[in-house]
């Protein structure tokens, strides 16, 4: 009898607990998305209430017609999708290596690789400048999809590797004995079942590029090949700061990430009960 | 259809030596059960002959063509794996025809098969079903449709059934036993469950420690065991084995009893008797005398577990229903034909008997 009057208490309580979790974490997006409709004028004298008393698309208006922040967003899409693309293509044939293979030096590239991790970034950065402008590749969208790829790479190797690891060995000796190649078997039987490793692997990527800064600001300078994070500062001026076309700048970035995970959810919501599979 | 032929074949991994100057040959459409503790190396050998792991010396041959460096997929074996490694993405249909896939047969003729192999097994009803929807016999099922839908010259099983329940396994153990009535196939068997070796096995093969501890057909190991090894491990339950002095016309236990052996001829330097539970009776005045501390009324036997003065515990099995209660004191009667004598080696003694002296 107690446990069944405690129930509803409970289910209400974990819901009371998951609200609060979801408000804290999205009320910066709802914040970001309340001012980008907040006319100009209102910003500064209704900046603090939840709700403005009238809105506006102007904002979004003048973002995408009247700014570069198309271009922007086309460079940015296409350094993300680059480093996406090469990372997780890098990361597959390394990971699968390391999963199943022995080879020398094998624990020494793996240390070399996490050592790499421990770096921060601001220590790496004067001499990666250097080396790009030595060979000629600032302001160029690819030296910044070099210099991203080579920065995922170890972790997304080991995101791969820990996925390949999930599969059993068993299935590809299987298919070996079915009279698969090394490569047939990889291609019919594990690649299937590390789709959902790949999407994961190439959302983490790519939201990482996406959002990059520090790399971005340093390579590159000219206008046209401003990436979006690089671009926002633009909307900073000598005297003054436009909220409003920020925010909405903002929002609209948020839109590819967004359309991204939508897009690999159902691989990552495979991947949590596949393991329910084995065998 | 094959013979299969391992010579002087040795398996090393770096320096550890797994498997040692392993030597067998196997018939054509002989019925093969490797067995042994677990450790001893008997997935190694299997997965040698599949073409799974790297020979390290010796030969491996298939109908007398040397295979040691050919591909798995090049030797036509199938294997059943103890996990069953079915392909999660793939329904029970695909997963059975999938070697007739990569191997571009007809579709048609694929289906056919898959059909007939899914008819054989009872799976016939659950053929569009992917593995994760299935109990784990009807994993066991697949995988075995998967191995028996091309017609490969040998069929390879590791510890089939070791994942099934009690009841399950005795079923699939009786459809293995048909399956190979049925093909007429070589197979090899890997398990670690001796009742699965008697009861499948042509031969047995018994592995222990990386080296062949004999070689031969269910009968021949139950009754002439070459060394202590195989002694306790075939069998249940397990022999007795106590220490003995021999001598000029029989041996003398422990305990001082003379055993008499008037079959056996000459003079007899064992060193260990070995006595299985079936072959001493309880009678009213016997050998020894032992007091039962444990009694199981199995209905068809009765076991007793038995402390005998000056020799330590004994096991006996008797048939039937027999009216002893722990506390009793029984006498016991040795069957002198049926017991086994060990040299100070461990192996078994032959002595020569009065018949074929004769
Ligand atoms: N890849 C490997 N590397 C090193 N030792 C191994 C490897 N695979 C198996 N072994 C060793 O070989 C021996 C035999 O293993 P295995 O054939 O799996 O035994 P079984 O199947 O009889 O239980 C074991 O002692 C095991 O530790
Ligand atoms: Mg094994």
């Amino acid at each position: 009898m107690a446990t069944a009057q405690s129930r509803p208490l409970l289910t209400i309580g974990k819901y009371a607990a998951l609200l609060g979790y979801l408000s804290f974490a999205l009320f910066p997006l709802y914040w970001l998305l309340k001012i980008a409709i907040t006319p100009d004028q209102l910003i500064f004298s209704e900046g603090t209430q939840l709700w403005p008393s009238s809105l506006t698309l102007d904002n979004f208006r003048t973002v995408l017609f009247q700014t570069d922040f198309l271009a922007y967003f086309g460079n940015s899409l296409y350094v993300s999708l680059g480093t996406a693309a090469a990372t997780t293509l890098i990361a597959a044939g390394a990971g699968y290596a390391f999963s199943r293979f022995d080879f020398g030096g094998k624990r020494i590239i793996i240390a070399a690789m996490l050592i790499t991790q421990m770096f921060p970034l601001l220590m790496i950065i004067a001499p990666i400048y250097k080396i790009v402008a030595s060979l000629g590749m600032l302001n160029s969208l690819t030296s910044l999809i070099v210099v991203y790829t080579a920065f995922n790479i170890p972790f997304a190797t080991f995101l791969m590797q820990s996925f390949f690891d999930g599969i059993p060995k068993d299935l590809e000796e299987a298919a070996m004995m079915d009279g698969c190649s090394r490569f047939q078997a990889l291609r019919k039987v594990i690649f299937p079942l590390t789709l959902p490793g790949l999407g994961a692997t190439l959302g983490f990527v790519f939201t990482a590029a996406w959002s990059e800064l520090l790399f971005a600001l340093m390579l590159i300078s000219k206008n046209e090949a401003m990436t979006f994070p690089v671009g926002l500062l633009t909307f900073v001026s000598k005297f003054s700061v436009d909220w409003g076309q920020m925010m909405a700048a903002g929002v609209l970035a948020l839109i590819p990430s967004c359309l991204f995970f939508i897009f690999i959810q159902r691989y990552l919501v495979q991947g949590l009960t596949s393991g329910a599979v084995k065998g | 259809m094959a013979r299969i032929e391992l010579k002087d074949v040795v398996k090393r991994y770096g320096s550890v030596e797994v498997l040692r100057d392993i030597d067998l040959d196997i018939e054509d459409g002989e019925f093969i059960v490797l067995v042994g503790p677990s450790g001893c190396g008997k997935s190694t050998l299997l997965r040698m002959i599949a073409g799974l792991e790297p020979i390290t010396s010796g030969d491996f041959l298939i109908d007398g063509e040397r295979m040691n460096d050919v591909r798995p997929r090049d030797r036509d074996i199938a294997m059943v794996f103890q996990s069953y490694a079915l392909y999660p993405h793939m329904d029970v249909a695909r997963n059975m025809g999938f070697s007739m896939e990569i191997r571009k047969d007809p579709s048609n003729e694929r289906m056919s098969r898959v059909k007939q192999a899914a008819e054989t097994l009872g799976l016939t009803s659950l053929t569009e079903r992917l593995p994760k929807a299935l109990s784990g016999g009807q994993r066991q099922r697949v995988a075995m449709g998967r191995a028996i839908i091309r017609d490969p010259r040998a069929f390879l099983f590791d510890e089939p059934l070791s994942n099934l329940d009690a009841s399950l396994r005795v079923e699939m153990r009786l459809e293995i036993a048909r399956l190979h009535q049925k093909l007429g196939a070589t197979m090899i068997y890997v398990t670690h469950d001796q009742v699965e070796a008697l009861t499948l096995a042509d031969r047995i093969v018994v592995l222990n420690g990386g080296d062949i501890q004999q070689v031969g057909s269910p009968l021949d190991l139950y009754e002439r065991p070459a060394n202590k090894f195989v002694a306790q491990f075939i069998g249940s339950p397990t022999m007795n084995i106590i220490p003995v002095q021999g001598n000029s016309n029989g041996v003398k236990l422990a305990d001082g009893t003379l055993l008499e052996l008037p079959h056996l001829f000459g003079t007899i330097d064992a060193v260990e008797l070995g006595m299985r539970p079936e072959h001493i009776d309880v009678v009213e005045v016997g050998d020894l005398v032992g007091v039962a501390d444990v009694v199981e009324h199995l209905g068809s036997d009765t076991n007793l577990y038995l402390q005998v003065e000056g020799l330590g515990p004994l096991m006996v099995r008797e048939h039937g229903n027999i009216p002893v209660q722990p506390g009793d004191r029984v006498g016991l009667r040795i069957q002198s034909e049926n017991i086994h004598l060990f040299g100070p080696d461990g192996n078994a003694l032959r002595c020569p008997t009065k018949e074929a002296a004769a």
